[in-house]
């Protein structure tokens, strides 16, 4: 520990702490607790359709491809379509998570649903959303014990299932909703944002899709 | 201060259109020549000048001026440059503005000495001071509130955005307003006229291959615009500019801006004109 | 990585004459001003977003002690362990300490410039651990054995058939035929290396661009996905962050968020942004059974209420060494050391002391590119100058420019003298050009005229004319 106290000293007396440090713990202890919001640019405050329509928007501006379905019923048609449309073997893998399981997989003959941790050999991963971002088209994915990460970044493909009522128009209203169901201060092991598919400008500033994790990123919209 | 000259209202008469005129009593303007004006090119001058009292100013120029004190302050000698901001501050300290014919020079007095001078007992002085001091082209534009001036310029010119006077002082529209009212002339944009033509003060003979290399791709944007004559606002970088295209034979003139607003291109451009 | 910056001035006249680089710094500077400005333009509340993003870092520099304690204690509290490293040897044996409890034989990495800082990859090599770079640039360079050129963009220097050649000779299993003409060919074959190596690593490293210390949360922020794959593929995660990275809350971190991608290669926001809070916890499917953070000082501490202080909000973007006139002509490496362009002309001589890295913050315009696309509004000029006043203060510049600034500014500081000085010299240097009107060669102005040429004084002073103007009506005033 004593590397500890050596650079807490240090940083102490940079801050010349003696004069009042009780004000500056108030200050701190302060702003842990109220968590106060910066500026949200006005382009994410938008309400109802004219959001999804955004988040789809921004999505697709950063090669996402996104479809929209009226219920969950029909995400499974939707997965079976896109696989045959990408010449996809049908397989995918997915986690345990309790919206996805209900869905009607059985339906899409041929279709092999893998469940847990995906493998090296997977193509497609399916995942369900917690939340997505209007302002920048991003998806907010926390790991647990029916959400592999793995799943995220392993496959080829990734697919991910959003419930159009749980887009958020900026991640300041994600957060939010983050400490409502993990509790203040605490966190999901991994929480995912994702923007688009994976990518790498580093060979002569050249965009190219694909660089470690999915090549690309399919977006199923539920209208619910 | 006993060798200041007196005031030069008569120098030339001043012109009622389109020039505005808003204030009775003439602003009595200290003109700070900058040295590189006052050795290489008092065309640069005596243009200011005629700007100027054109807008109803009386000019005057302290004789007790030399230097803004840059190479001291940007090589780490601070006690020379605030020996110096000290001198030029008591120098212009009775007029109601301090006006120079560069960015950099200018953004020098305002934005430097203040910080220059914290601390010390010319501290407030320094930030008073600052407030009087401007460059030439926005004082015509943002103080006086020119909006034109009667001058001719056949021919096609650029415009290199200097650093100091874009990113300290924020001139960018007013040169190319002013200029947008000459008759005769036409101004072609360079691609990325705000980027530093490698001049630096000091940096360009401290490090003569790196400011080489800039000002290479900076030639290349001039004459890839096309224009016959180069214009900016600060005299080093048009020393910088104008030298390497002479060595590279090029034909473009080099000018500071006030000589064409001013109506003044009669005389030879910067070394006397191209090839 | 040993420090080179006093070379600099042979290492940027090398490098303005390697044709490969200023082919490719030709193509970086084209590319990332353009998408900046495009993502800037996009978004009318940047100028306040940049305002309150360095509020928030301003507001926890101040209270950086507490801050550290309050991300330390959560970090403990999901389970994760917390190294503190005052230099970068206790940093790098903190990192073996783990590796070797770990029984690690391969760790993948993804792009740090920490790790860079304090030269792991050396070390943990000479240790017995092999360090895989995943990031493609940091791939490719560990490859040439080159250090980055660029925080963002490691290989910015090279092009696609530099990486060609670089393929063929270590992957050697590739046939002759196989086509790696372009990027997209090259970035799969990379892929196709890299792929089992996450999965046969033992521990894999990440840096962190944010340390939450409301959460204890670190987060990193990348494009390709290699970060992720490194931090949840193997048994071990290590983050090793230095101290200023930490902000308060959540919506601290999405209000940087919001310039740092735009800043650095134009995106709204960047692929992955990744938030991890301590290990695998109890039923997950996969993730790391160990979390450690490394807390590196490695001399900002020392920063901490100097006039570089300041210099702790950078965010790493690289925005300032993208629209730097001088990185664009020398690249990274010509600044000898970890940090190069703008940043690192400060940075560097924080870390390493000026004596070592005089060059750096010398070699600058001062054309305040830098400054005017920080997203931190970090005055980079004023810090450079500052350097430049410690350098003066103890010396250690060299004695023709003192000399020659002592000659300047005697005269200068004597406006008497300096007049009657410039009235003689002037006039004589005006006549001395002749017709021609310019010097190509000047005694003791050979740093001018090597390349360019000087145009000659046009006559006498400014002051000399103006006296005689003046003078000349005075007189017509009294006929």
């Amino acid at each position: 520990m004593s590397g500890r106290e050596a650079i807490l000293g240090k940083l102490r007396a940079a801050a010349s702490v003696s004069t009042d440090d009780g004000a500056r713990r108030e200050a701190v202890e302060k702003r842990l607790a109220k968590t106060p919001r910066g500026l949200i640019p006005a382009r994410g405050q938008v309400e109802g359709k004219e959001r999804i329509a955004l988040f789809c928007r921004m999505a697709e501006a950063v090669t996402a491809t996104v479809e929209r379905v009226k219920t969950a019923d029909d995400v499974p048609k939707s997965v079976t379509h896109y696989l045959r449309s990408k010449n996809l073997a049908p397989s995918v893998r997915m986690g345990d998570d309790r919206r996805l399981k209900r869905m009607d997989w059985a339906s899409q003959k041929s279709l092999e649903v893998k469940r847990g941790r995906a493998e090296p050999e997977d193509e497609v991963g399916v995942s369900h959303a917690f939340a997505a971002v209007a302002e920048t088209g991003t998806v907010a994915l926390p790991s647990g014990k029916d959400n592999p990460t793995t799943v995220n970044f392993v496959p080829d493909h990734h697919i991910i299932v959003i419930d159009a009522k749980d887009i958020a128009g900026d991640l300041e209203t994600v957060i939010s909703r983050l400490r409502r169901k993990y509790g203040r201060g605490d966190m999901p092991r991994l929480l995912n944002l994702i923007t688009g598919p994976s990518r790498s400008g580093d060979i002569e500033q050249t965009m190219l899709l694909g660089a470690h994790g999915p090549r690309a990123l399919h977006l199923i919209v539920v209208d619910g | 201060m006993s060798e200041r000259t007196g005031s030069a209202e008569n120098f030339k008469p001043a012109k009622e259109e389109p020039l505005k005129e808003e204030s009775t009593s003439p602003k009595r303007v200290g003109l700070f020549v900058t040295c590189l004006v006052d050795l290489f090119r008092p065309s640069v001058g005596f243009a200011a000048v005629k700007l100027l009292e054109e807008a109803g100013c009386t000019v005057e120029v302290p004789m007790a001026q030399t230097c803004c004190g840059q190479p001291a302050y940007n090589s780490g000698d601070r006690e020379d440059a605030a020996a110096i901001a000290r001198q030029t501050m008591e120098a212009f300290e009775e007029f109601d503005y301090v006006v120079a014919p560069s960015g950099s020079c200018a953004g020098m007095l305002k934005k430097h000495y203040p910080s220059l001078l914290k601390g010390t007992p010319f501290e407030a002085r320094a930030e008073a001071f600052s407030g009087r001091v401007h460059e030439l082209v926005s004082f015509l534009v943002d103080v006086l509130g020119v909006t034109g001036v009667p001058a001719r310029h056949e021919g096609s010119v650029t415009y290199h955005d200097s650093c100091s006077g874009l990113r300290e002082l924020g001139i960018e529209k007013q040169p190319r307003k002013l200029l947008s009212s000459v008759e005769g002339l036409e101004l072609r944009e360079m691609q990325n006229s705000d980027v530093c033509c490698g001049f630096g003060g000091t940096f360009c003979v401290k490090y003569p291959d790196i400011s080489n290399k800039i000002v290479e791709e900076k030639t290349a944007s001039i004459e890839k615009a096309g224009a016959a004559t180069l214009l900016a606002g600060d005299l080093g970088c048009l020393m910088n500019m104008a030298g390497k295209l002479h060595r590279q034979g090029s034909s473009v003139e080099v000018r500071h801006v006030a000589e064409v607003l001013a109506g003044m291109t009669d005389k030879p451009a910067i070394g006397g004109g191209g090839r | 990585m040993e420090i080179q910056s006093p070379q600099f001035r042979e290492k940027a006249r090398k490098a303005i004459a390697d044709e490969q680089l200023q082919r490719a710094m030709g193509k970086a500077k084209i590319g990332f001003v353009g998408k900046r400005k495009k993502a800037v333009d996009a978004l009318p509340e940047f100028e306040d977003l940049r305002s309150s993003a360095r509020a928030i870092k301003d507001h926890t520099l101040e209270h950086l002690d507490l801050y550290l304690e309050a991300y330390e204690r959560k970090v403990i509290a999901s389970g994760g362990q917390v190294h503190w490293a005052e230099t970068a040897e206790d940093a790098r044996q903190a990192v073996l300490g783990i590796c070797r409890a770990a029984g690690a034989r391969t760790v993948t990495k993804g792009k740090s410039m920490i790790t860079e800082e304090i030269a792991l990859n050396d070390f943990l090599e000479k240790e017995g651990v092999r360090p895989v770079e995943t990031d493609l640039g940091e791939y490719i360079i560990q490859l040439r054995g080159e250090h980055p050129s660029h925080i963002i963009g490691p290989a910015l220097h090279l092009n696609k058939e530099q990486v060609e050649e670089d393929f063929r000779r270590v992957h050697t299993e590739l046939p002759a035929g196989r086509d790696l003409s372009q990027p997209e060919s090259l970035l799969g074959e990379a892929r196709h290396i890299l792929r089992p190596q996450y999965f046969q690593a033992d521990v894999g490293i990440t840096g962190a661009n944010f340390l939450v210390a409301e959460t204890g949360t670190s987060i990193i922020v990348t494009n390709e996905g290699n970060g992720d794959l490194t931090q949840t593929l193997p048994r071990v995660h290590i983050v090793v962050a230095s101290i200023e990275k930490v902000v308060p809350t959540l919506e601290d971190a999405s209000q940087i968020l919001r310039v740092l991608a735009r800043s650095a290669t134009g995106q709204d926001m960047s692929v992955y942004t990744t938030l991890s809070t301590g290990p695998r916890r109890p039923g997950d499917p996969d993730g790391p059974d160990e979390y450690h953070v490394i807390l590196l000082d490695n001399g900002r501490s020392s920063m901490l209420g100097t006039e570089f202080h300041e210099m702790l909000r950078c965010i790493r973007c690289g925005a300032c060494m993208n629209h730097c006139p001088v990185y664009h002509a020398v690249g990274g490496h010509a600044y000898g050391w970890v940090y190069p362009g703008p940043m690192g002309s400060v940075l560097t001589p924080s870390l390493v002391g000026v004596d070592k890295a005089g060059h750096l913050p010398n070699a600058s315009t001062f054309c305040g590119r830098c400054e005017s696309v920080c997203p931190m509004q970090i005055p980079l000029p004023r810090m450079m100058r500052h350097w430049r006043e410690r350098e003066f203060e103890r010396g250690l510049n060299p004695a023709t420019q003192r000399f020659g600034l002592g000659f300047w500014a005697f005269f200068a500081r004597r406006p008497g003298l300096y007049r009657l000085a410039t009235s003689m010299a002037i006039p004589a240097l005006s006549g001395l050009a002749g017709r021609e009107r310019w010097f190509r060669s000047l005694p003791f102005a050979g740093g001018w005229t090597r390349h360019r040429d000087l145009p000659a004084p046009e006559s006498r002073t400014f002051m000399q004319q103006w006296r005689d103007r003046e003078a000349l009506k005075q007189r017509g005033k009294m006929a």
